[in-house]
């Protein structure tokens, strides 16, 4: 065995979405980092769809970008088509979403990380840990060399003992056309882990040469496509469109009757799949009574003819996939390129995380992205971002960053995860978040700038423009709450055009903007100075005005919850010793063991009658004997 | 471990008469035991067992009472610490002296409910549980400790999911509209949404109007005779607590003059206010005693308006019903015997007419069960199947539940859908307080079983 004489600070296994974005954050935090992955070739690969955000989904993209992360730049830099999600309704809800280049996503990825300053790239396959006691040391690879460090970051996917399937056919691989990743998740169970496995699926790719467009309906992204990352100034990728295709009857048919040789009907398959991500022949099986099912022809990229069915996973074996894709309209004569198929691999229950990312039973080591249950792109950049952040921090003897529920929606996934575990691949939605309101994607600068700029992720340059917008919104909230109605014959006319011939004089633009009839864009006929006020300032200052009374009420409840939250529970409390808690509830905070009394209460199962003692047990001081 | 420092109370209500109880819990109760207990049989206390003796002051020797005494070694006590119980005959003073005396070991007097609190953190009972263990301690009738012991048993937490149920479902239309714009789910399904969220409402309505059952069942209610003199106002009283005597308490209140009789009647406690002014005046023309009936009006969940029905209605009547203008009133229409004379102007504005005889007793009872009728579901008590809620924490949940159904209402023709989910969220949030339970995952649940979704 060659070890390598330099010592990382960083060691980061894995160049997925996770693994990029931590990898890029310690090395932005000054860390001396060492990117490791199977394949070179295949940098922020996008396994599954060409797409990235989506109905919080984007949320977290956009956050990623505030906190100083990538993602959001290389999809703006490499988008073909950009969408905002949920338009007609309310500001909290609506998301940004685009379609990516593929290929060019993932070379521009690799380009960034090569010219970051402080990043080793290599391609190994790492099989072990390296440990010093009970903490990590560095890693080992397949070719027989290792490498130390002071933290390493594990971001292997669904690489880990990766099992292919297409129909009752199976073969290792970490994704169609990769290695899989093999030893390491052996060592992880004998270290203790508590390892399982889960499934995921991807359609096939079609080649678009074979499909009659003109039989399909045709969608366009905005115009102009709206960027998510705050440095973008404007897109200027060629834009495409996507296409909207439905099963039927014949499909279904076709489906049903290869249920046979279905690996995951016939029990081939052990691992748990994503309910909200079925493959077509559980949308088939579990809703006999649909007539029909949408995909989303998605463009892979410009320059190839590849295209991806969405919502068209199956595992099904090959001549049923080809029957059933056939039989949708328009895709009469499809070939397929790349045929869909399932894959299962190990993941780590989450629930042995601290809120850091780092494990509970390795010092030093850190997890982040699907190795943590979770699924999808951006998701797993939002932990890898976290996981490095925190891995630097250590170096450094830091307190590690934990955002909260309140604050971020990486802070809510992050929560979860860590405090209930997963069973089933776990996504972003936005009703997991309970504020909601809070969490928008307009806000997320103001939300998480700031951390970003400490962190010494987010540049001098970048910051100074977000403080200006900062300065500026405030500034326009406080003159709109002194500027009034003069009812000028101008105004008058302004007003009974609005229908609001009722208005007092002297109301305020803040009243007025209230209501729910008026927007910004009216001020701006009642008043010069409204005129001059840029379109990002204007959109935060209607969304602030607007929603205050329900914004201020989550304000409040995060206040009331602040309690619970910041009480910590030390880490060894001996739960059986607290008599007075069920045995049900000892069990599960035993197991989960809770960082903080607000994640106690939101394990199910763990009643408020059960908080309140433990609030109480924390707040006897004479509960010293057995914590 | 915590500190357990040994604690003391009497624990039967004061004035209850008959037996008083001191008890004792902590490590030093046996030893309190041996120092102000002696029993006539064969020496100690054996635990778990009643032993009979008396209660001397260790001081003086001198005999304060005779008296039971009752030994619990942990865990097998109510507060699983070691427990104390001295059953003491005596009055009201006599209890107090004991206390005094047990007191005087050096144990602390507990602060009210320290013993259920001590039962709660020692496990041996849950918060709900403790919740209705306090009701329990402060029942005073038997359809109280059956509705305490109904809530202890989970009937209010089978209504309460059932109203969970139906939020759930609602959210649950509401999230997937909102996080799933890109599957293919039709149109926003606004009239399921607004159905369960009606029935929800319904439920909580249902329940919230059991809560002020529940509060009467616990508390008993309060009722106030009132009528010219002469009508039979004191006779009918003491036809009203006569059958009753072996249960009636005399309570001093705070002026010397004001006396509650309780009676229980069909498990209902049923407690008549001011009664001294009725009983001494005497029914002797005296303004002063009318005063003070009325001073009392505000207090009283019921009014008896007492008429004289061998007499035409007069004046004196008039004023009466006009002075009681905004009460729940039932007309007694006393000395149905003589003939009748009496004719009630708008008898409807009364919730029941009936007729006695106060000096025989003839409908009395009759009476009695209108009163109950006013209070308590005839179907609901007969069958003891009613669900009340009986605590204010469970009153205040349901309540708030019921704000955010009624905001949500209103903003439904609007269709903002993420402003109708933060409602929805408020509504099961502060129902689930009462069960203890968080929606996310559920909800979750709900839209991926009811909606084909996944791209
Ligand atoms: C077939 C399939 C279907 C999917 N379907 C969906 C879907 O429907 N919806 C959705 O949201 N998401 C889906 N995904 C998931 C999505 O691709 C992932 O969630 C996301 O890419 C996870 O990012 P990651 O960084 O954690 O891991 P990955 O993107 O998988 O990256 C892992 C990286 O680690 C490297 N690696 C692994 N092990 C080692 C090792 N031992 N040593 C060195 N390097 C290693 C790999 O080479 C790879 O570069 C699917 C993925 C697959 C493969």
């Amino acid at each position: 065995m060659i070890t390598c004489e330099q010592i990382y600070d960083v060691i980061v296994v894995g160049a997925g979405h996770a693994g990029c974005e931590a990898a890029l954050a310690s090395a932005r935090m000054d860390c001396r980092t060492l990117l490791l992955t199977i394949n070179l070739d295949a940098i922020a690969l996008m396994s599954c769809n060409p797409s990235i955000g989506g109905l919080a989904k984007g949320h977290l993209v956009k956050e990623i970008d505030a906190l100083g992360g990538e993602m959001a730049k290389n999809i703006d830099a490499t988008g073909i088509q950009f969408r905002i999600l949920n338009t007609k309704k309310g500001p909290a809800v609506r998301a940004s979403r685009a379609q990516a280049d593929k290929q060019l996503y993932r070379l521009r990825m690799k380009r960034v990380l090569e010219q970051q300053k402080n990043l080793d790239l290599k391609q190994g396959e790492v099989t072990s840990l390296c440990l010093d006691g009970a903490a990590v040391c560095g890693v080992e690879l397949r070719s027989g060399i290792s490498y130390l460090s002071k933290t390493v970051i594990v971001t292997t996917g669904t690489f880990m003992r990766g099992l292919i399937h297409i129909g009752l056919n199976n073969y290792p691989g970490g994704r169609a056309g990769d290695q899989p990743s093999v030893g390491l998740s052996d060592q992880l169970r004998q270290l203790g882990f508590q390892v399982g496995r889960l499934k995921t699926g991807t359609p096939a790719r079609l080649d678009a040469r074979s499909i009659d467009f003109s039989k399909l309906e045709t969608q366009f992204g905005d115009s102009p496509p709206r960027p998510f990352s705050l440095s973008t100034e404007r897109i200027t990728m060629p834009q495409m469109p996507c296409h909207i295709a439905y099963t039927n009857q014949r499909s279904h048919d076709i489906i049903r009757s290869g249920l046979d040789r279905s690996p995951l009907y016939s029990g081939v398959i052990e691992g748990i799949g994503p309910r909200y991500c079925p493959s077509i022949e559980d949308k088939v099986v579990r809703f006999p009574d649909k007539d029909r099912h949408q995909t989303f022809i998605e463009p892979e990229g410009l320059d190839t003819i590849e295209v991806y069915p969405s919502g068209m996973s199956t595992s099904l074996p090959i001549d049923i996939q080809i029957a059933f894709y056939r039989s949708i309209v328009g895709l009469e004569r499809v070939e397929i390129m790349r045929p869909a198929y399932a894959i299962e691999y190990d993941y780590v229950d989450p629930i042995q995380l601290h809120s850091s990312l780092e494990t509970k039973t390795v010092k030093n080591l850190y997890h982040a992205g699907q190795i943590n249950g979770t699924s999808g792109y951006e998701e797993a950049a939002g932990q890898g971002l976290i996981a490095g952040i925190n891995a630097a921090l250590r170096v450094r003897g830091s307190d590690p960053l934990v955002l909260t529920r309140s604050q971020a929606y990486i802070g809510v996934m992050i929560d979860d995860l860590v405090t209930l575990g997963t069973k089933e691949p776990y996504r972003m939605f936005t009703s997991r978040a309970e504020y909601r309101l809070l969490l928008r994607e307009d806000n997320a600068d103001l939300r998480l700038r700031d951390i970003g700029h400490q962190l010494g992720l987010v540049s001098e340059q970048e910051y100074l423009r977000f403080a200006e917008k900062r300065c500026k919104i405030s500034e326009e909230m406080e003159r709109i709450s002194i500027t009034r109605l003069q009812n000028t014959v101008q105004q008058t006319a302004v007003l009974v055009r609005l229908g609001l011939q009722d208005i007092q004089k002297g109301t305020t633009f803040e009243q007025l903007l209230r209501r729910s009839e008026v927007c910004y864009d009216d001020l701006i006929e009642l008043d010069p100075v409204s005129r001059e006020t840029s379109e990002a300032i204007r959109e935060q200052v209607e969304i602030q005005t607007k929603y205050k009374g329900y914004i201020d009420r989550q304000l409040e409840q995060v206040e009331q919850s602040k309690k619970v939250e910041s009480t910590r529970i030390p880490e060894g409390l001996d739960y059986a010793a607290v008599k007075s808690l069920t045995t049900e509830v000892r069990e599960k905070l035993s197991k989960n063991r809770p960082d903080t009394l607000g994640q106690a209460s939101r394990i199910p199962g763990v009643t408020p009658a059960a908080i309140s003692i433990l609030a109480i047990v924390l707040k006897s001081s004479s509960w010293k004997g057995n914590s | 471990m915590y500190i357990r420092d040994t604690i003391a109370a009497v624990s039967t209500p004061p004035g209850n008469g008959g037996i008083g109880i001191i008890r004792v819990s902590g490590d030093q109760a046996a030893a309190v035991g041996n120092t102000v207990f002696t029993s006539v049989s064969d020496g100690g206390l054996v635990s778990h067992r009643f032993s009979f003796g008396t209660i001397r002051d260790a001081a003086t020797g001198e005999m304060v009472d005779e008296a039971m005494a009752v030994y619990m070694r942990s865990p097998r006590s109510y507060t699983r610490e070691d427990v104390l119980e001295l059953h003491c005959h005596g009055g009201w003073l006599v209890v107090e002296r004991v206390l005094a005396l047990v007191l005087a070991c050096g144990v602390r007097l507990a602060d009210p409910g320290e013993f259920t609190r001590r039962a709660f953190l020692n496990g041996r009972i849950d918060l709900i549980q403790a919740e209705a263990v306090m009701d329990i301690i402060a029942s005073k009738s038997e359809a109280a400790l059956q509705l305490a012991q109904r809530q202890r048993e989970g009937a209010l937490s089978k209504r309460i999911d059932e109203v969970r149920e139906c939020l759930l479902q609602a959210l649950a239309l509401v999230e997937a509209y909102i996080d799933f714009p890109e599957d293919d789910l039709g149109q926003t399904d606004e009239v399921a949404i607004a159905a369960s969220v009606d029935s929800a409402q319904t439920m909580i309505t249902d329940l919230l109007a059991t809560f002020e059952e529940g509060r009467i069942v616990r508390e008993g209610i309060s009722v106030l005779i009132a009528g010219k003199p002469n009508a039979g106002k004191s006779s009918l009283l003491n036809r009203l607590l006569n059958e009753n005597r072996a249960i009636v308490t005399h309570i001093p209140g705070t002026t010397r003059d004001i006396i509650e009789e309780t009676i229980s009647f069909e498990g209902l406690a049923i407690r008549f206010l001011d009664t001294a002014g009725i009983r001494h005046t005497n029914d002797l023309v005296e303004q002063e005693g009318i005063n003070r009936t009325m001073e009392k009006v505000p207090q009283a969940d019921l009014i008896l308006a007492v008429f004289d029905g061998s007499r035409e209605f007069s004046q004196e009547d008039q004023m009466l019903l006009d002075a009681l203008a905004e009460c729940r009133i039932i007309a007694v229409v006393n000395k149905s015997d003589l003939p009748q004379r009496l004719v009630l102007p708008a008898a409807n504005r009364f919730l029941a007419t009936v007729m006695v005889t106060a000096l025989s007793g003839d409908g009395v009872d009759s009476l009695k069960q209108t009163v109950c009728r006013q209070f308590l579901h005839i179907s609901a008590t007969d069958s003891r199947e009613f669900i009340s809620l009986s605590r204010a924490r469970h009153r205040d949940a349901l309540v708030s539940a019921d704000v955010y159904l009624s905001r949500f209402c209103a903003g439904l023709p609007e269709r903002n859908l993420e402003l109708l989910a933060l409602d929805l969220r408020g509504a099961l949030d502060s129902v689930g307080t009462v069960t203890g339970q968080t929606a996310t995952d559920d909800v979750l649940d709900r839209i991926f079983s009811s909606f084909c979704i996944g791209k």
